[in-house]
């Protein structure tokens, strides 16, 4: 993986919120890869660096954490790579220590950390003006002999100043092999970590370095031992014995690493920074606006609904524009292909239409990820977390859940791309798995049909809006107790408390906004965009193949006097009653019966799988009014309002009852129709597994509820 | 000695003592809330959960549930501002 011209990898590390990816943009410009670390679902970012005179290097973005200690996957990755236990990641060449030059105590625990593993480091004391601004004055020069003689430069790379010292500086680490200093364990404390490294050398035959002797003694979390394999057996007896040593000395031995090193950096700090006279950060007066009891709150919904509205109508035009040029190469394409019906049909609506499936979702992933961006680098998103997190803790996901929760009402593609700002993998995969419950604008053409053909005739306007309203809330009535039977008892993994820095505000940089929104948006087409064409190709042929001419001539030949139209829309209907699609629907109409689903609902709802709001077009279909039928078409909602049982107890009664409407809007609420989500879903989740849970149980789910609503409302009417 | 979620918004306490075992005094002391450092209540969430406090040049934001184990000494050598009227 690593850069052919030079075959360097240098990794840069530090704190969330030290500007660490807009220093990563900086150096590497638009050079830039994405990928997956192989099993987990944290991204890997890497980039060509030029280092000035010296050589090309490839420079990976690790993830930001605040220790090395292994309680998330992504401090996981971060330890991982660092020692070159990745598969296909070579040990990093050298380590780039981002630090917050206005609090370099706390960042320098982790450089402090860091330094155990002893690679050659550089330390960049970011955000240098910020810390200028508030009068601190930093001797560089002290700190990098306290440091052991590694490189500290001063950067902003906001700014795009100190950007050729960091490239200089790290030529030299590489060159020098500078190493940071490293703590000086007391007595006791490198007596037990002799003892734990020896122990699980002997134990598993390997070579134990003095990181991970630390990560074993000093972790609760057993990855590092998994990881070696040093079985719970093996390791009790030494571990029990070398933590009663380390408690022996008067340490405890889970604060051990913390108060050690934190001592070492108070020492070499001393004296180093110079505070000066300087203005103080703007932060706490804007949190007394932004998070005040009443105000907060206020200004919180008012941002979340400009924001959320945004997303739903801006995005309305350029998805308008995909759809009619999809249309438009459909009309160009399709009469290039007369001669051949069968490649035309596969053409126009299987591949154009495919491509056409998960292009549409763009415009709302890139306006969606431009402001997440914007809150996330501004500082809010932390603050927002901070308003909403009572609202979900309760059942076990946290305040960065909203987000993710709110965006599901316009789509749940780019709102599962978005649950990778909850760092706790637990609530992660738990808002994931719930984010499909909101109901998505996919989900209104189908309600809207129905109200329009059933609720608003009988029963008038108000009880429209009773229902609209009503269907909108079905998602979240069981999404919500769904997160809390999942995080309580399905998922094992200990939940990670919600500690959440709130960093200082800071205007986000257009260039990482964009360029971040962009990789997203890249991603998304490459990995979930090959699965949603492929669904739709293989939909397409079910519900093309077989096709017998004897269906032509004997529609023909039935209708001898019917329009040209009319003919075309039968022949239309009766293709798919033969299809393989028409047949199966046909066989498992018996399944769907209970919901008081005819053949044709069932072939509808068949067909909707990859794609929910397909079940209009296809309704369109079967109810022989052409394909072009949209949720407003008036001859739909005639031939749906005259459909009667043609056999059965119920024949001579309408397919279309009240129980039947309600029933089925019940079910597109809450089943899982939706192709890319799947996709998305396997893509965020890091595999099959949590994608095909998600169908079956919300399949099932909306299947027994239709039942209940369809057999409870046939009663009472 | 106050749990640290009894502090009033705006007040100042040392930490008298945390329990290392729990993931939570983990995340606190690698940040640097260590025994012995002086930590402010910034104030609480609108909905009452979370807790802001600074300490270190720092804001971090925890969970009442998460504070109550965090043991302050709201000592004379702290400084002690009144908590602000709403």
């Amino acid at each position: 993986m690593s850069t052919p011209e030079a075959g360097l990898l240098v990794a840069l590390v530090g704190n969330p919120n030290t500007g660490k990816s807009t220093l990563f943009n900086a150096l590497t410009g638009l050079r830039q890869r994405v990928g997956n670390y192989p099993g987990v679902t944290v991204a890997r970012k890497s980039g060509t660096c030029d280092l000035g005179d010296g050589p090309k290097v490839e420079l990976v973005d690790l993830p930001g954490l605040y220790s090395l200690a292994a309680a998330s996957p992504d401090e996981q990755v971060v330890i991982d790579a660092l020692s070159g236990n990745i598969a296909g990641d070579r040990r990093p060449d050298a380590v780039v220590l981002v630090v917050d030059a206005t609090n370099l105590l706390r960042n320098l625990f982790l450089a402090s950390q860091v330094a155990e593993l002893g690679r050659p480091v550089v330390v960049v004391l970011n955000q240098a003006d910020v810390a200028k601004e508030q009068g601190l004055r930093i001797d560089t020069e002290l700190l990098s002999r306290r440091l052991g003689g590694v490189p500290v430069v001063l950067s902003s790379a906001w700014k795009g100043e100190g950007i050729l010292d960091v490239r200089r500086a790290i030529a030299l680490a590489i060159a020098q092999q500078t190493q940071l200093k490293r703590v000086a364990w007391p007595t006791n404390i490198a007596a037990a970590l002799a003892d734990v490294a020896a122990a699980a050398a002997a134990d598993t035959g390997k070579q134990i370095s003095e990181a991970d002797a630390q990560r074993l003694l000093f972790d609760t979390n057993p990855s590092t031992a998994d990881r070696l394999g040093w079985t719970i057996a093996q390791r009790e007896k030494t571990l029990r014995s070398a933590r009663d040593r380390v408690r022996n000395s008067g340490y405890n031995p889970m604060a051990a690493e913390p108060l050690v090193h934190y001592a070492h950096l108070r020492i070499i700090l001393e004296g180093v920074v110079i505070e000066g006279l300087g203005k103080a950060g703007r932060s706490a007066a804007v949190d007394r606006l932004l998070l005040h009891r009443f105000l907060g709150p206020v200004l919180f919904l008012g941002i979340m609904l400009g924001f959320f509205g945004s997303v739903f109508w801006l995005a309305k035009f350029p998805m308008e524009w995909i759809q009619s040029g999809v249309d438009w190469t459909k009309t160009i394409v399709a009469p290039l292909l007369d001669a051949y019906p069968m490649l035309q049909s596969l053409l126009a609506d299987g591949i154009i239409g495919g491509v056409g499936a998960f292009l549409v979702f763009l415009p709302q992933i890139l306006i969606l990820f431009l402001f997440i961006g914007i809150l996330e680098d501004s500082g809010y998103m932390a603050r927002a977390a901070f308003i909403m997190d009572r609202l979900f803790s309760w059942c076990g996901l946290n305040g960065k859940s909203f987000v993710p929760l709110l965006s599901g009402f316009a789509c749940a593609i780019p709102s599962l791309l978005s649950t990778r700002t909850i760092e706790d993998p637990k609530a992660r995969l738990a808002t994931a798995f719930v984010v499909p419950f909101m109901s998505c604008s996919a989900r209104f053409p189908v309600y809207a049909l129905m109200c329009a053909a059933f609720i608003d005739p009988l029963y008038g306007a108000g009880w429209q809006s009773v229902v609209m309203i009503g269907m909108h809330c079905v998602g979240l009535l069981f999404a919500v107790p769904t997160a809390f039977v999942l995080t309580r008892l399905v998922l094992k993994a200990k939940p990670q408390p919600f500690v959440l820095e709130l960093p200082r505000y800071q205007m986000p940089k257009p260039r990482d906004v964009i360029w971040r929104m962009w990789q997203n948006a890249a991603e998304f087409v490459s990995k979930a965009g090959t699965v949603i064409f492929a669904i739709t190709i293989i939909v397409w042929a079910l519900s093309y193949f077989p096709r017998d001419a004897s269906v032509a001539e004997r529609i023909k030949a039935a209708n001898p006097s019917a329009s040209e139209e009319v003919v075309k829309a039968k022949l239309q209907a009766a293709y798919v009653e033969q299809s393989y699609m028409g047949r199966f629907g046909k066989a498992v109409q018996p399944v769907f019966d209970p919901l008081g689903f005819d053949w044709k609902i069932t072939v509808g709802v068949l067909a909707s799988f990859p794609a929910r709001e397909v079940i209009v077009s296809t309704l369109g279909v079967t109810y022989s009014v052409g394909e072009g039928a949209e949720a407003d078409s008036r001859q739909l909602r005639k031939a749906m309002q005259d459909a009667k049982w043609s056999e059965g107890p119920r024949a001579g009664t309408p397919i279309f009852s009240l129980a039947a409407v309600l029933a089925l809007m019940v079910f597109f609420a809450l089943c899982s129709q939706c192709g890319p989500t799947i996709a998305t879903l396997a893509q965020e989740t890091g595999g099959w597994k949590w994608a095909a849970g998600s169908f079956v149980y919300m399949t099932a789910l909306a299947w027994v509820v239709a039942i209940l609503v369809y057999q409870g409302v046939s009663r009472i009417s | 000695m106050t749990p640290l979620s009894q502090l009033l918004p705006g007040q100042f306490g040392k930490l008298a003592s945390l329990n290392p075992e729990r993931g939570v005094d983990q995340r606190l002391m690698a940040l640097g809330l260590l025994p012995g450092m002086v930590l402010k209540l910034i104030r609480r969430a609108p909905l009452g959960d979370p807790l802001a406090i600074e300490f270190g040049g720092q804001v971090v934001s925890l969970r009442l549930a998460e504070a109550e184990n965090l043991i302050v000494d709201v000592a004379a050598d702290c400084p002690i501002q009144r908590p602000r009227q709403p």
